[in-house]
């Protein structure tokens, strides 16, 4: 059925691919210029969001339509010169296969949370509208010029304008210190990540001084050279990403971003940086090696654990979300790890199949990420916390939103039958052929490298359960709660669009396989072999392992059902509502929950290495006691500061030179040209 | 797919559903033979539920949606479990729907909606108990999917029936990973299932409880299904530790018709009585743990478990 589907998409697709690329150019043209329309009326929120907005969202399903007929209709790469940049580099556009499924994923997320920023901006807060949509729709443009460049020149364009327009939007409340802060630190981290990307992309040119991706593709390298450009790569993308030790920006960006950004900048922005390391390392360098595959492993299994412990701690539930993206970026970086080591070691089928994990992760991760952003958002405004200490029983005032962001729960706590459960499934299953590596010793270390995996998938089920937990169910937990209000519809919109994504692709993983397939097949000249059904998935062999969601979800669903009829049929349905138990406990108060802090406490207890903990216990005889726990990154003060100190060091030292009178700085003239005059001479 | 095969599939589902509570009656009877009390009568569980879906349900007034439909949806995962662990036959439609890997997540699935549930009333209880299964959750997993790991490296498969067609083909493998593997087994079993040293099923005892503090808002007929879901998880953990360590009698490919069937029943019932009283045997030897100590214990079976698949790959490379 699916795969007759499949035959009708492409034939659809072979008539109609006149170019999707020109298509695809025109989309990112009108993004631009949808951006700009928001000047015709400036201060109109209702110009800008309620039209703008709804525009981009059709223009985001476009995409995604485009990108996938070109994956479904199986053709050569698409290529246009264009002419503008500078003289003597004019702008290479490329569409294939990767960018095609970047673009997909782009698209089909970018969708949802557009619809919901229609709904989500409301006049007077932060910055102007006009300006707003400008930002908004220029960061979706270059996201998209990110994965179409095919030049370092274009690249580093579309990569800078990407950073400066997103941190545009997160300092959009710039009247807070805090926000222009977070602003700054990430400013600084996507400069010192850019700086590096260049770097790489100077290292793979080759002395060719050629900077089409083109050239690089045919240069030939040193292992050395190889490797400084993949380091280079790694430094510049993964600080992009948020892999550990460069996150530190991503839980302070992400939660001061109005939470639409946020969704874009977590669901979307940190895909364009897993594109950029795929695009570095399996597609411009012609060779690998495997030490890089126990780099990018190490790295993202302890970038995972990291961020699923870090998220346990947290007190703010975008903070906490923004961890849990820290966690899941690790997860994508560990398939490709392992992708890189199964491929360096001739297993090419084990190697797709660990890279498949990863893309579709990507895929499912930018889907649920989405829209638990999204869901904070509706929080957000009815509510106006951030502090999981003062929320609690939403459920009760908001069952839209709680029940989007359920579905969001559950598929990032990676439970079956949705989304998130898929990719983890698929990384487990690849992990269970590490045995089979040539390397003595470093295969027996790595099946310890899929119980940290394990652990950190149980670990971040305890995270959300916290998060919904706390923010939807219990009792209120300050009284204002109770005027909380609903989501409007055009936010319902987006969530729904976002939540079906993550049923439907649990329980038809095929959808999102198919769309890998050609992707794996291109850079690893292999695709995971899934079954001939349309219901189940068997990446290797039907007899080794397989799963059906939509088998699942129809058996969970039936069997609770039939339970329901039968215990109505034979027993009653009679109900008596009364106050809650408790153990016989009358007094309670909705401040007897569990807080936010209390569903901490077993991690700190257990975890405690990884963090700098301050705690003030109350005495006995305090009369107004309370219990204060402050949490902070170790790296943060072991790394960061240190440096910062030394680089405020370093430019003091230097400012000494800089007297302020006009005759020491003629002095200084003079010396350097005496210096030239000496050097030349 | 042969109709036979449908058949073998309700049976199966049918006699999960059915002689489940039996064994949590039997555990009882075993634990009080042994700790010299009279003992229960055999068929008490039954009993219970019976009562249960006659009375009328007592719902706190804040109780959401979710709460109410968290017994159905725990009953229905375990249900679907048990259709998927081959504990008669391997011949199933269902086993292809999810390997061993997604039954671990179905289970996950199953703690955390009554963690969810728990947390819905408010109670101080609730929360207090769903933070406790959680956190056993997340430390027991890794060490059942490492577990897992090992009948994987054993048999190429993480499919249960073809784990046990595997073992039947190959019977001659003893590996020494087996037993580390097993101890390993047992401890998550116990942990997952609310069974001492983790937690007491049988006591309320406010500050210890795990299980029990996340079922203290339910009543009638939800707490029915809520307790046939709990014993049904334990027959489902008992069934996949006899598919992993000793899948004898299991029908397997090719063995059809009544005469297997009724073998693997028998073989069945014979393996639970002496499970049951294994694990009463445990159970009454051993302390409950606090509740600090559950991350050492689980660390314990983690190690036991990652031990086995290094004492495996050492002596099979």
């Amino acid at each position: 059925m699916l795969l007759s589907a499949n035959h009708w998409i492409s034939g659809l697709a072979e008539t109609l691919a006149v170019n999707d690329l020109h298509f695809m150019l025109l989309l990112v043209a009108a993004w631009m210029t949808l951006g700009f329309a928001g000047f015709l009326r400036p201060h109109s929120i209702r110009f800008v969001a309620r039209f703008l907005f709804p525009a981009g969202a059709l223009l985001c399903l476009g995409v995604a339509l485009l990108a996938g007929l070109f994956l479904a209709s199986g053709q050569a790469p698409q290529a246009v010169v264009l002419p503008l940049g500078l003289p003597d580099l004019p702008f290479h556009i490329r569409l294939d296969v990767l960018s095609g499924f970047f673009l997909l994923l782009l698209g089909v997320a970018g969708a949802g949370i557009s619809t919901f920023a229609a709904g989500y901006f409301r006049s007077g807060e932060g910055t102007a509208p006009a300006l707003l949509g400008l930002e908004y729709h220029l960061f979706l443009a270059s996201m998209a010029m990110v994965i179409l460049a095919d030049d370092a020149y274009l690249f580093m364009v579309a990569w800078e304008t990407m950073a400066l327009s997103s941190y545009f939007l997160v300092t959009s409340h710039h009247r807070i210190p805090e926000i222009r802060r977070a602003g700054f630190l990430y400013l600084i981290m996507a400069h010192v990540g850019a700086v590096c990307i260049l770097l790489s992309f100077g290292v793979l040119q080759g002395g060719s001084w050629q900077f089409t991706f083109d050239a690089m593709r045919s240069a030939h390298f040193a292992p050395f050279w190889a490797t400084t450009a993949f380091l280079l790569a790694l430094l510049g993308f993964g600080a992009k990403a948020g892999l550990v030790p460069m996150h530190v920006w991503l839980p302070e960006a992400h939660p001061a971003a109005p939470s639409p950004v946020s969704a874009m900048m977590s669901g979307l922005m940190l895909k364009t940086a897993i594109y950029g390391m795929l695009r570095v390392s399996f597609d411009l360098l012609s060779i690998r090696f495997w030490q890089w595959g126990v780099l990018l492993l190490v790295l993202g299994l302890f970038s995972a654990l990291f961020g699923a412990i870090f998220a346990a701690v947290q007190t703010d539930m975008k903070r906490l979300l923004a961890y849990s993206s820290i966690e899941n970026v690790g997860l994508i970086f560990t398939g490709i790890g392992l992708s890189i080591l199964f491929e360096t070691s001739n297993m090419h089928l084990f190697a797709a199949l660990a890279l498949t994990a990863a893309l579709v992760h990507s895929f499912n991760h930018a889907l649920f990420k989405s829209l638990l952003f999204l869901t904070t958002g509706s929080v957000l405004h009815a509510t106006k916390q951030r502090s999981l200490g003062k929320l609690g029983g939403l459920i009760r005032h908001m069952p839209w939103v709680a029940s989007f962001a359920l579905i969001g729960t559950l598929s990032i706590a990676g439970l079956p039958p949705l989304n998130g459960f898929v990719s983890e499934w698929l990384l487990l299953q690849s992990f269970l052929f590490t045995p089979q590596l040539p390397h003595a010793f470093l295969n027996m270390l790595i099946p310890l490298g899929a119980a940290v995996l394990a652990l950190t998938v149980a670990l971040s089920a305890y995270v959300m359960v916290k998060f919904y937990g706390v923010i939807f169910l219990g009792q209120p937990r300050e009284p204002s709660l109770v005027h909380a209000h609903d989501a409007n519809w055009l936010e319902r919109l987006g969530l729904i669009w976002l939540a079906a994504g993550c049923v439907l692709i649990g329980a038809l993983p095929q959808i999102v396989l198919s769309a890998v397939a050609p992707v794996t097949g291109k850079l690893l000249g292999n695709t995971v072999r899934s079954s001939s059904t349309f219901w189940s998935i068997a990446p290797i062999a039907q007899e080794q392992a397989s799963y059906s969601g939509l088998i699942l979800l129809a058996g969970i669903l039936s069997v609770v059902a039939i339970t329901f009829v039968c215990v109505r049929l034979l027993a009653h349905g009679r109900i008596r509502r009364t106050a809650a138990w408790d153990c016989g406990y009358p007094w309670q108060t909705c401040r007897m929950q569990d807080t936010a802090e209390g569903f901490g406490q077993p991690i700190r207890h257990m975890f405690g290495a990884f963090f700098r903990m301050e705690r003030s216990l109350p005495s006995a005889s305090d009369d107004a006691p309370r219990y204060r726990v402050y949490i902070e990154d170790r790296l943060w003060c072991g790394v960061y500061l240190p440096i910062a100190r030394g680089v405020q060091g370093l430019a003091d030292a230097i400012a000494v030179l800089q007297g302020g009178r006009l005759s020491i700085y003629l002095l200084y003239s003079f010396l350097t040209l005496l210096a030239l005059l000496v050097f030349v001479l | 797919m042969r109709a036979i095969s449908f058949v073998r599939q309700f049976v199966e589902v049918v006699l999960a559903i059915a002689i489940a509570p039996l064994f949590a009656g039997w555990i009882a009877q075993c634990r009080a033979w042994l700790q010299n009390r009279s003992a229960p009568p055999l068929l008490l569980p039954y009993r219970t539920l019976r009562k249960l879906f006659f009375k009328d349900v007592a719902l706190a007034t804040d109780a959401s949606l979710l709460f109410r439909a968290t017994p159905y949806v725990l009953f229905g995962t375990m249900v679907l479990a048990a259709a998927i662990i081959p504990s008669l036959v391997t011949d199933l439609p269902l086993a292809r729907v999810a390997d061993s890997i997604a039954l671990v997540g179905l289970f996950a699935t199953a703690r955390v909606f009554l963690s969810l549930a728990a947390m819905d009333i408010g109670t101080a209880f609730g929360t207090l108990g769903a933070r406790r299964e959680m956190m056993v959750g997340f430390l027991a997993e890794p060490a059942l999917l490492m577990v897992l790991f090992n009948a994987f490296l054993l048999y190429g498969s993480t499919s249960l029936p073809s784990l046990v067609d595997g073992y039947r083909t190959h019977p001659s493998i003893i590996d020494p990973s087996v037993i580390f593997a097993a101890v390993a087994f047992v401890m998550v079993a116990l942990a997952e299932n609310a069974r001492i040293p983790i937690d007491n099923p049988s006591t309320h005892l406010e500050l210890t409880m795990i299980h029990e503090a996340m079922l203290l808002e339910y009543s009638a007929r939800h707490l029915a299904l809520v307790e046939w879901a709990s014993s049904l998880k334990l027959f489902n953990y008992a069934c996949i530790g006899f598919a992993l360590f000793m899948p004898w009698g299991i029908a397997t490919q090719g063995l059809d018709g009544v005469g297997p069937l009724l073998i693997a029943i028998a073989a069945l019932i014979g393996k639970l009585v002496i499970a049951g009283a294994a694990l009463a045997l445990i159970e009454s030897l051993s302390a409950k743990l606090r509740i600090f100590r559950a991350p050492e214990y689980l660390a314990m079976a983690f190690l036991l478990a990652v031990l086995g698949l290094l004492v495996h790959l050492l002596l099979g490379a």
